[in-house]
This record gives C-alpha cells, sequence and structure tokens, in this order.
C-alpha cells in the first residue's frame, strides 16, 4: 500500500513537471506574441477578449457548477490583485490578508442583516471599514521589514479570526451570520449567478483597471523604486513610508470589497472562510502568477481556484497533488507563471522544452 | 551656497561624524577625499537627510535643512547620486530617469531635459527601453548621474562614482562631471576614494579622517601636499 503511493505520486510529480514546464513555455510565447503586437492589434485582442467575457455566462449555459466555479475565480482574483498591490508593487510580504477579507465581509453582514441597511451602502463601507484598518495597522507595521513586517501581518489575521469567533452576540460566533441579502438595483435583484457574473466580473475589470493606472502612475513607479532600491528611492525624494501605507489602505480596501460581494453572494458569513490558510492561498496565487504582473496574477488566482474542484475526481490524492504542484512550480518556475520582466519584452523565447538536468539544480534564470 | 557647521552624525552607538564644518561656493566642485571608513558617505548622507541622526547646522542658500526630510531636501535643489549606483532594476532607462524628476511638476521641462541628458549620454537613449539592471556598470553610473539631473539640482553630490568601474570608463565619468561643472554651472560635491581622480578635477578639497576634517585646501595644493601624496595618492 505505502509503496503504491509512493509510486503514484512519484508518478504525478513528473507528469506535473512536465506539464508545468508546458505550461510555462506556452505562457513565454503567448507573452511574448501579445507584448510584441502592435498598439492597434493589441487593442483588438483586448476588445475579443471582453467580448468573451460578456458571452462567457451564456458559454456555459447549462452548467450551474462552471459558473459557479467561475465567479469564485474572480472573487479570488480581486483578493489576489488586491494582494498584489501590497506584496508585488509596494514589495510588503503580507500574509494576513484574509483579514481584510473578513472585514469587509462581516462588515456587508452586519450592516445588512443587523441593521437592515441597503446593500450598496455596506458595500461602499465594506471597501472604508477594512481600508480604514489596513491604514491603522499599517502605520505601526509598516517600518518593519520583511520577515518582520509577515509576521506582524500574520498575527493580524489571527487576531481578527479570533475576534469573529469570540465576537459574542454581535458576530455570533463560529456559527456565522446567516441570512444576508441579496442584492438588488432598481428593483432588479441578484438572485441568479449570471446576475451575479456580470456584478463580479465588473469589480474584476474595475480592480485590474485600478492596479494598471496604480503601475504606470508616478506613484507605481515610486513604488517599483522602493522596492527595488528604497534607500535610492528615497534619495529621489519619494516618501516610502507614505506610499506603503497609501497602497496598504489601498489594498486592505479591495479585500473588503471582495468580502462584501463573497458574504452576499453565498448569504452567510462565518469565521472559518477567514483562516490563515485562506491568506496563504492568496499569497500562493501572487507567487505562482508572477509577482508584481497583472495578468500574471490573474492567471494564478485562476489556476488555484480551479485546481482544487478539478482534482475531485481523484479525492484521495487531491491535497497531495496540490501540493506537490506547488512543490514543482517552485523548482521548474520560480518567478511565476507570467513573470513581470517577461512582460517587458525581450527574446523571443524558445521552445525547448525539458532540461532534465534543471530538475535537479534550482533554475538559474 | 551650502554651509556645514559642526555636523554630528550617529549610526547607532558608532559617532561617525565629529563635528565637521566645510563649505561648498556656487560653481564649484568640492571634493572630500579619505580613506574606507573616514565618514565620507555618511557626510552626504547626511546632508540629503538619509541619516536621520544628525546634529550641528547645514545652511542651504542661507536656510538651515538639519531638520528636513528628504524629499524637502531633493525639493530645494540638494540631489545625491548614492553610492553603487543604486539603479532601479526593474524600471526601464527612461522610468529610471522619470524618477529623478519624481517630483516635479513641469512635464514640459521634464520632457526637455529628458531630451538633454539624452544628448549627453546618446548610450542611454540607445537603451532607453531596456531594463536598469541590464545595463553595463559604466552605462548604470551614467544614468544614476542622469538620473539625479532630471531633478533639476542645484548642488549635486556624488558619492563614489569610479566605484567598480574600468579605468577608461572612470576617466568618461569624471569628463562628464567636469563638463556639466564647466558648461552648465552645476556647482558638485563630490566624494571619492580615488583622491587623484577628484583632485584634477575639482577646484577644492577636503581632507577627512575618522569622523574629522584633518585638512582643506585648494585642490593644486592638496595634490601636491606631501601627507595627502603619502596617504591617499599612494606615493612614497
Amino acid at each position: 500500500m505505502f509503496f503504491k503511493v509512493l509510486l503514484n505520486l512519484t508518478i504525478a510529480a513528473l507528469v506535473l513537471y512536465i506539464v508545468v514546464k508546458f505550461l510555462s513555455m506556452l505562457f513565454d510565447q503567448v507573452t511574448f506574441w501579445v507584448t510584441s503586437l502592435e498598439e492597434k492589434k493589441r487593442r483588438y485582442l483586448l476588445g475579443g477578449f471582453g467580448i468573451f467575457l460578456i458571452a462567457l455566462p451564456w458559454l456555459t449555459a447549462g452548467n450551474p457548477y462552471l459558473l459557479r466555479t467561475i465567479l469564485i475565480v474572480g472573487i479570488y482574483i480581486i483578493l489576489a490583485l488586491s494582494l498584489n498591490l501590497i506584496i508585488g508593487f509596494a514589495g510588503q510580504l503580507s500574509i494576513g490578508h484574509a483579514a481584510f477579507y473578513a472585514i469587509g465581509a462581516y462588515t456587508t453582514a452586519l450592516l445588512t442583516v443587523s441593521l437592515g441597511l441597503n446593500f450598496w451602502l455596506a458595500f461602499i463601507l465594506s471597501f472604508v471599514v477594512a481600508g480604514l484598518f489596513g491604514f491603522l495597522l499599517g502605520v505601526p507595521i509598516l517600518r518593519l521589514k520583511g520577515d518582520y513586517l509577515a509576521i506582524a501581518t500574520i498575527g493580524f489575521g489571527e487576531i481578527v479570526r479570533l475576534a469573529l469567533i469570540n465576537g459574542g452576540d454581535i458576530t455570533r460566533g463560529p456559527a456565522g451570520i446567516p441570512g444576508i441579502p441579496s442584492p438588488s438595483i432598481f428593483g432588479f435583484v441578484f438572485n441568479d449567478n449570471i446576475s451575479w457574473y456580470y456584478f463580479i466580473y465588473l469589480m474584476v475589470v474595475i480592480t485590474v483597471i485600478i492596479s494598471y493606472n496604480l503601475l504606470n502612475s508616478r506613484l507605481g513607479r515610486g513604488l517599483i523604486a522602493i522596492r527595488d532600491d528604497e534607500i535610492a528611492a528615497e534619495a529621489m525624494g519619494v516618501k516610502p513610508s507614505y506610499l506603503k501605507i497609501l497602497v496598504f489602505t489601498l489594498g486592505a480596501a479591495l479585500a473588503g470589497i471582495a468580502g462584501s460581494i463573497f458574504a452576499s453572494y453565498i448569504h452567510y458569513v462565518n469565521p472559518d472562510s477567514y483562516t490563515y490558510l485562506e491568506s496563504v492561498t492568496m499569497l500562493m496565487m501572487v507567487v505562482l502568477g508572477g509577482i508584481g504582473s497583472i495578468p500574471g496574477v490573474i492567471v494564478g488566482a485562476a489556476i488555484l481556484a480551479i485546481l482544487p474542484e478539478m482534482l475531485r475526481t481523484v479525492e484521495l490524492y487531491r491535497f497531495a497533488i496540490y501540493g506537490l504542484l506547488l512543490i514543482i512550480m517552485m523548482i521548474a518556475r520560480p518567478e511565476g507563471m507570467i513573470s513581470m520582466t517577461s512582460l517587458r519584452g525581450g527574446k523571443k523565447p524558445s521552445w525547448q522544452f525539458l532540461k532534465l538536468g534543471k530538475l535537479l539544480k534550482p533554475s538559474e534564470d | 551656497m551650502l554651509e556645514v557647521k559642526n555636523l554630528n552624525a550617529h549610526y547607532g552607538a558608532i559617532h561617525a561624524l565629529k563635528g565637521i564644518s566645510f563649505t561648498v561656493n556656487k560653481g564649484e566642485i568640492v571634493t572630500l577625499i579619505g580613506s574606507n571608513g573616514a565618514g565620507k558617505s555618511t557626510t552626504l548622507n547626511s546632508i540629503s537627510g538619509l541619516i536621520k541622526n544628525r546634529k550641528g547646522s547645514i545652511k542651504f542658500e542661507d536656510e538651515e535643512i538639519i531638520k528636513c526630510r528628504t524629499d524637502e531636501i531633493v525639493k530645494r535643489g540638494i540631489v545625491q547620486v548614492p553610492e553603487g549606483r543604486r539603479i532601479f532594476a526593474e524600471l526601464t532607462v527612461e522610468e529610471n530617469l522619470k524618477m529623478g524628476a519624481y517630483l516635479r511638476n513641469d512635464s514640459d521641462g521634464v520632457k526637455k531635459d529628458m531630451k538633454k541628458v539624452f544628448d549627453m549620454f546618446p548610450r542611454l537613449a540607445e537603451r532607453k527601453t531596456q531594463l536598469g539592471g541590464t545595463l553595463s556598470g559604466g552605462e548604470q553610473q551614467m544614468l544614476a548621474i542622469a538620473r539625479a539631473l532630471l531633478s533639476k539640482p542645484k548642488l549635486l553630490m556624488l558619492d563614489e562614482p569610479s566605484m567598480g568601474l574600468a579605468p577608461i570608463i572612470v576617466e568618461q565619468i569624471f569628463a562628464f562631471i567636469k563638463e556639466m561643472n564647466e558648461k552648465d554651472g552645476l556647482t558638485i560635491l563630490l566624494v571619492e576614494q580615488n583622491a587623484n581622480m577628484a583632485l584634477s578635477i575639482a577646484h577644492r578639497g577636503y581632507v577627512l579622517e575618522t569622523g574629522n576634517i584633518v585638512l582643506s585646501d585648494t585642490a593644486e595644493k592638496l595634490r601636491t601636499d606631501d601627507e595627502v601624496r603619502k596617504a591617499y595618492l599612494g606615493e612614497g
């Protein structure tokens, strides 16, 4: 029995390695192709992709499970992009992002259920409240560096989760708050997956636009400069602590939005959805996709949100394979699926496949 | 233009600058020479505000700036090219230059200055869209200087521009420094271990030793001073 499991996992590892290598090359080719397109053609491509996004729910007609997975992917894309602002753009390692997700979700739950407020008001307040917590946390802890900051954010994540469990009558402990109403607008109620799809993916598009504009602004350059070399950035007149707090607040606020959407989509909040593991999953999405790379992070979020669903068929090996994939990803493709540098153009990638010698050595690029 | 009086700086428990005083006049190249650990870089970092733990008086254009933050100091026109170049590796050459203009709001002026530095360093123009990290050492030093120029400095502080570069590149860089001073009247405070090179283009110089200024004179005279020749110019 033991050997059989070992054999199966070894085979799985080899298959995964080949799949990861192949996908990496595919992504390299596609990235190179897209980045070397003319501006005009790239617009057409973007337009085509937009039409695909609009048509997507109709393409999945008859498969509610698939559409539901796509919705969850959308929520994770918002979360991963919001974390990417903090980790990817500002270079600050945060492993407590689920806390802001939770704050957004509970803000919506409390305001709509306990106070009977309109969803849209609660939605905006979730953004504000999560951002406020991000700001209040960011001011004292963003002067910490690297590992110390990471530990502080883990601490914050745990505090929020425990506060929700022990929140007494307000948060109703581990049982959570049920009965969050569906949002409605001008009498139209969001009570099916298709209307939710458009709402969630509108928010995804807005998050993507915010990310791109931030990256290409003076602020974004300042952030990348801080990440590359904080002292040099300061010598240019950048105020590192100011920018870091700003982007931490924005990242937290966007995670709050994701929380608000999730809470009203499943009509229910409880502390189990916002654990440390959830924060780590978000971190993995960013790293796996490519730290700082917006398309990369979207791909990373999609892969890690879909994979557990796909692996349901191999129930017994589900989490073993999930873990194995992460290890293999880090060996075969440490820079992430679509790295930030690959987006900046460069040499035409080759299709040269499988340098097996590299399997045992950490890759140098 | 710059008047430093009784400047003290601390790195943790280390008293790195023990009350140094010196001046830089408009249009001059002034150099601080001295061996490793004498406090040369510390002096520049204290003026630019990168070191917060500093006491004494720093007057720039007759205004006290010792309490100012780095961004305020940059805004007033003191810009530092930090030691070891410190190019932003993940930004393109052009974006690196835009970082130099981070605090400026006159986009037309920035465009004009951008063109000017590209004329001055054609190599950078060729590599405009390349990532900073892919440049050679000499190109990175040019980029570091060009980046500082884009913030429109009145006083440019250069920290070891010769570090780690081939002699022929060092000569090029120093020729640029001299040209900026002569043609554009840019005031320069230059810190160098390569004392020979520094004294060959500077007007005046100060010799630093373990946090104190031990000697100050015109560059000409320092070059012929026996002590300096023995200690810093490698001549017996």
